[in-house]
């Protein structure tokens, strides 16, 4: 143990010498009570408590802290300790703000300007500990606070290396938080790429990532890094591990500057000037050079230290995807580690592999090694390492190769690991029918396919099948013969009746004269597996026995029987009930021509991208979380019985994923409804600075969107307005494998006593079946204005376990709002006569989007009132009016939004009749552009 | 980009959790329930990566501790791997021959030296040398 003077604080030793002892959990909690009344005390009573003792304590308060205990108080005592003058005592009192202070402390300043006095003294320690303490907590103000400070300690010709090190993290860190607030100097650039340059590798391997992050925000002001990156990579890859004394690992020499270089170029495409290039080319040669040389050690951490570098490379290689040499020794490289020993090379081959098989420089010799990746899906004991493989067979897939492909991809899905199967499936369904020269070949591996993984089978699977027949004439008496035949087989997945009996309804005529499959034949044989499924497949078998009674009219009166009897003319399913009432009666009353007609073979589907490939891209962005706001679930799918491909679920769904809606965890602080609204979920998506355009108010400016989602319930909400009520619909997506039952929805108002909304909610199905979605439908009545939002409550079991969500429900004001339209005079009319100082509010605040007109102009129509042209004399300037609607009055709102282009600035104002109503919509709007 | 860094026993005490995401605390809490569950069940032949949500766990046991690094998907799985590494080796140097008792008497300086090797969830310092260089200098402050 290091030497540990004056610091060794033995009463906290002692502590938790104590703590560990504890034999029960009560008996840890009474120590940690008795602790928590001592400090407490000494806290209060003693007023001389000298710096030891205030960290003494303050560190026991972290350490119950860390054990998982609330703390609140010792925060004032933690910020005393910044301004002392020892080092020991100040790092424990930035550890204890780093590690327990929210943003929202009211005494945020005082511990910005304990920063400040720490950052602008001359002690390089004390300035190291403020730094690392903004960027561990980095937040909005700390952001705006130190925007000159920490560039300025950055560039400067004085600070040392270690401090350099810091602020460009801290710079980063500021920057990620709050790009808006940190504006750097552009006189800055050229000094802070040239920190890549630093003799110091630690400061450049610091600077990278902040270079790195400001390339992907600016990548032109920063191409001069291309050039120094590329210098600095060749300096360390042509040198021998000896000139690096300090930054040599396991004979390696920076590996991890290195691979932070490598991956900066990637930002880019390869240099144009041929100088560089040929330069970027050399240094990657000699990275895939050197990993033919012998290894210089056997330890693990040599050849890791040396694979990380390469695998970069490899990376930039298939990024640049134009040296061909380069991209086929990568392949090779690859397939060499295909047998290594190490299994996390093999992975790590997989995955790269995957990426060279989409260049077309690298196709073919990817498409070699097909033999071993199969073997690796057969012998892997690492299902990742599976699934990489057959991530890697999707890939390299071709036509010259898709039969064998599929075929082995089926043969392993027998045996494949539950979590990978849907997967699998997908990839199945997607290459037979992408590579499918004869479509007969399609078939059958489809129908293979539900065979042996029907639970697996997705409804875009199965509804793509029918999609197929019923486009390709030449393939639906094929269908319809092997449908027959996949019916006779004594267990059938639901899936294979469902899709069974859609194809024999439609083509079974088809077939009908083979003496083994009559249209008695047919129908009775589907009629044996009626009973045993599930009600939306007996919805969807009674439509077949309706089609039936156009195509063979032979059978008729079996079949009115069947619609007839009590199990489905007095079924308790509603859907059931109502199709067999609607079917016979259709059946007694209507003519031959006329049934003909009504019941006619479905109509080919329009050719569009495969809606298998959309379900697999959605199940993918869980991969890119970094780069895109997209959608991190699987989609939620409605049990139905046809193949219509889309409904509201999916509807919402998709608006969401264009809109880019996902509130990242990231942002938190600017974001304070994500955490009120939404605590209990689990982010699905905890992802980071997405660029794309969004919003984190729900439901604010559409009149559809999701507005709750964790791993296993989406919300949906629809809204239409009609003065001052709101008839919604709630969708329940159940996105699990489970049924969830006993569910229970309510909402509560902020104030019960004086209640502001009349809340009617339709009672709802308690039970939602797997990767179903069940629908509520409500009334929301405005009985005046509010601020405060309702309470959304729901419980339910998963698994038997209780879950329970709450949130705040986004129905805003702005969902009373009824547009105006109105002429300049009229506007500028009413504009004056609201000139009271409570009917006006106006905002300024910073764009926090790019500033586009036309979007700007759809958030406000999208507000709810209207955007009206050639009111206000500038174009770029938005005026609008609208009237929000209580259930007792009528408030008028006019409002006018000016941008400021140059400042990346707003100004709002609004005006409403109603006192307090524009200051509240105002407050709605604010940071939404 | 690294998300956390989570020093966990067999058992699932934490014994060292730094965060570079603002996640609430219950959120943390179920995180560093669902990495330990992850984590443990895998043997020494599997991989030393495991994707985790929209992230991946870049882990290596050393003894009865698991050391796990959650980075972004697309992050070099090898570089952080050794960047356990390296972190541990300097760990070691530190409290001479460190064991998980170290770990927690000594929980606060275990940030010190996180902070010197990672800072804003990026690798700040890879030298061994002069890491401990600055720990040296720090432990000998008052």
């Amino acid at each position: 143990m290091p030497n540990m003077r004056g610091d060794a604080m033995r009463g906290l030793a002692v502590f938790i010498s104590d703590i560990r002892n504890c034999k029960s959990r009560e008996a840890e909690l009474r120590r940690i009570n008795k602790e928590l009344t001592n400090i407490r005390q000494r806290f209060r009573a003693d007023k001389t408590l000298d710096g030891y003792q205030k960290k003494k304590y303050v560190c026991k308060l972290l350490f119950i802290f860390l054990l998982g205990h609330d703390i609140d108080f010792g925060y004032m005592e933690a910020v005393n300790l910044l301004s002392s003058n020892k080092y020991t005592e100040k790092q424990i009192g930035y550890l204890f703000i780093s590690v327990i202070m929210n943003s929202s402390s009211d005494m945020k300043q005082l511990i910005i300007q304990n920063i400040r006095n720490d950052i602008q003294s001359r002690n390089p320690i004390f300035i190291n500990l403020a730094l690392q303490c903004v960027a561990n907590i980095g937040d909005r103000e700390m952001a705006t606070a130190f925007t000159n400070d920490i560039p300025r300690l950055l560039v400067s010709g004085d600070t040392i290396d270690p401090v350099k090190q810091s602020a460009a993290l801290c710079l980063l860190k500021l920057h990620r938080t709050s790009p808006e607030s940190l504006q750097l100097n552009t006189e800055w650039t050229a000094r802070i790429i040239h920190l890549l340059n630093d003799q110091h590798l630690g400061v450049a391997t610091a600077a990278v990532s902040l270079i790195d992050a400001l390339v992907k925000r600016s990548p032109d002001e920063y191409k001069g890094c291309v050039n120094l990156a590329v210098s600095r990579l060749s300096r360390i890859v042509t040198s021998s591990y000896t000139d690096f004394q300090d930054y040599t690992y396991y004979f390696v020499p920076a590996p991890w500057l290195c691979v932070k270089l490598l991956r900066l170029l990637e930002n880019y495409p390869p240099p144009e000037d041929p100088s560089i290039r040929s330069r970027l080319n050399e240094c990657l040669d000699t990275i895939l050079n050197k990993a033919q040389e012998p290894l210089k050690s056997k330890k693990v951490q040599h050849s890791n230290a040396r694979n990380a570098v390469l695998f970069e490379a490899i990376n930039l290689i298939i990024h640049m995807d134009c040296e061909s040499s380069l991209l086929v020794r990568a392949c090779n490289q690859l397939g060499q580690f295909l047998q290594n020993r190490e299994t996390n090379l093999r992975y790590l081959a997989l995955e790269s592999m995957c990426l060279l098989a989409a260049s077309e420089f690298s196709h073919e010799a990817v498409k070699k090694h097909q033999e071993t990746v199969i073997n690796a899906l057969k012998s892997e004991r690492d299902v990742s390492v599976r699934q990489r493989a057959v991530d890697l067979l999707y890939a390299m897939c071709d036509r010259s190769n898709a039969e064998d492909i599929v075929q082995e991809m089926l043969t392993y899905l027998e045996t494949a690991d539950y979590t990978i199967r849907e997967e699998m499936v997908l990839k199945i369904a997607i290459l037979s029918e992408k590579y499918a020269v004869d479509y007969k070949w399609y078939l059958d591996i489809m129908l293979k396919l539900i065979r042996i993984a029907g639970d697996f089978v997705s409804e875009e699977v199965w509804y793509r099948v029918i999609q197929v027949v019923v486009n390709r004439a030449d393939v639906q008496s094929y269908a319809a013969k092997i449908a027959f035949e996949a019916l006779q087989a004594p267990a059938c997945h639901e899936n294979m009746i469902k899709v069974a009996g859609y194809i024999l309804g439609e083509y079974g005529n088809l077939i009908a004269l083979d003496p083994r499959s009559t249209p008695m034949i047919q129908f009775e044989l589907l009629h044996t597996k009626y009973h045993l499924c599930s009600p939306t497949t007996r919805s969807l078998i009674l439509s077949t026995y309706m089609k039936f009674i156009n195509l063979f009219p032979e059978i008729k009166l079996h079949i009115q029987e069947i619609l007839r009897h009590d199990s489905n003319y007095r079924s308790s399913d509603v859907e059931i009930q109502q199709r067999a009432t609607e079917y016979l009666r259709l059946s007694e009353i209507c003519s031959p021509t006329v049934l003909a007609t009504v019941l006619e073979i479905m109509p080919p589907y329009p050719e569009k991208q495969s809606p298998l490939l959309v379900r697999l891209k959605q199940k993918k962005p869980l991969m890119e979380a970094d780069t895109s706001g997209e959608l991190s679930t699987a989609p939620i799918s409605q049990s139905d019985d046809g193949p219509k491909l889309t409904d509201t679920a999916m509807h919402l769904h998709q608006q969401q994923q264009q809109n880019g809606l996902l509130v990242s965890l990231d942002t938190t602080e600017s974001n304070g409804h994500y955490e009120t609204s939404a605590s209990s979920s689990l982010p699905s998506s905890f992802s980071s600075s997405s660029t794309a355009l969004q919003t984190n108010k729900k439901f604010l400016f559409k009149n559809s969107d999701i507005i709750f989602e964790n791993d296993i319930l989406q919300i949906g909400i629809k809204g239409e307005p009609k003065k001052s009520v709101l008839h919604v619909e709630f969708y329940y997506g159940n996105k699990t494998n489970f049924n969830l039952t006993n569910l229970s929805a309510s909402i509560s108002l902020a104030d019960e006593l004086d209640p502001e909304l009349r809340i009617h909610m339709e009672p709802v199905q308690t039970t939602i079946d797997p990767r179903a979605q069940i629908k509520q439908m409500g009334t929301i009545e405005c009985l005046k204005d509010y601020r405060d939002l309702p309470k959304m409550s729901l419980s339910f079991f998963y698994s038997n376990v209780p879950q329970k969500i709450d949130f705040l429900l986004p129905v805003y004001l702005n969902k009373f709002i009824e547009k105006a339209e109105m002429d300049s005079n009229n506007y500028f009319l009413r504009w004056r006569n609201l000139d009271k100082p409570d009917q006006e509010c106006q905002k300024i605040f910073a764009a926090k989007f790019p500033m586009s007109h036309d979007a700007c102009g759809q958030k406000l129509e999208g507000f709810g009132w209207s955007n009206l042209h050639n009111i206000d004399v500038n174009a770029d300037n938005f005026c609008g009016a609208g009237i929000f609607h209580t259930s007792a009055q009528q408030v008028g709102c006019l409002y006018r939004l000016e941008p400021n282009k140059q400042a990346k600035m707003y100004r709002l104002t609004i005006r409403a009749s109603k006192a307090g109503v524009a200051s509240h919509l105002a407050e709605l709007l604010e940071d939404q552009f | 980009m690294i998300r956390f860094i989570l020093i966990q026993n067999r058992a699932g005490k934490t014994r060292l959790a730094k965060w570079f995401m603002n996640f609430h605390d219950d959120e943390k809490q179920k995180l560093i329930e669902e990495v330990h569950a992850l984590v443990t069940v895998r043997d020494a032949k599997h991989t030393n990566f495991v994707e985790f949500r929209n992230f991946k766990i870049v882990y290596r046991r050393y003894a009865g501790l698991y050391f796990c690094i959650c980075v972004d998907v697309n992050d070099n799985n090898l570089a952080y791997l050794e960047a356990i590494h390296n972190f541990v080796e300097v760990l070691n140097e530190f409290f001479h021959n460190v064991c998980e008792l170290d770990l927690v008497f000594n929980f606060y300086k275990v940030y010190s030296v996180v902070d010197e090797m990672f800072l804003a969830g990026e690798i700040r310092e890879t030298s061994q040398i002069k890491v401990l260089k600055q720990l040296t200098t720090l432990t000998s402050l008052e």
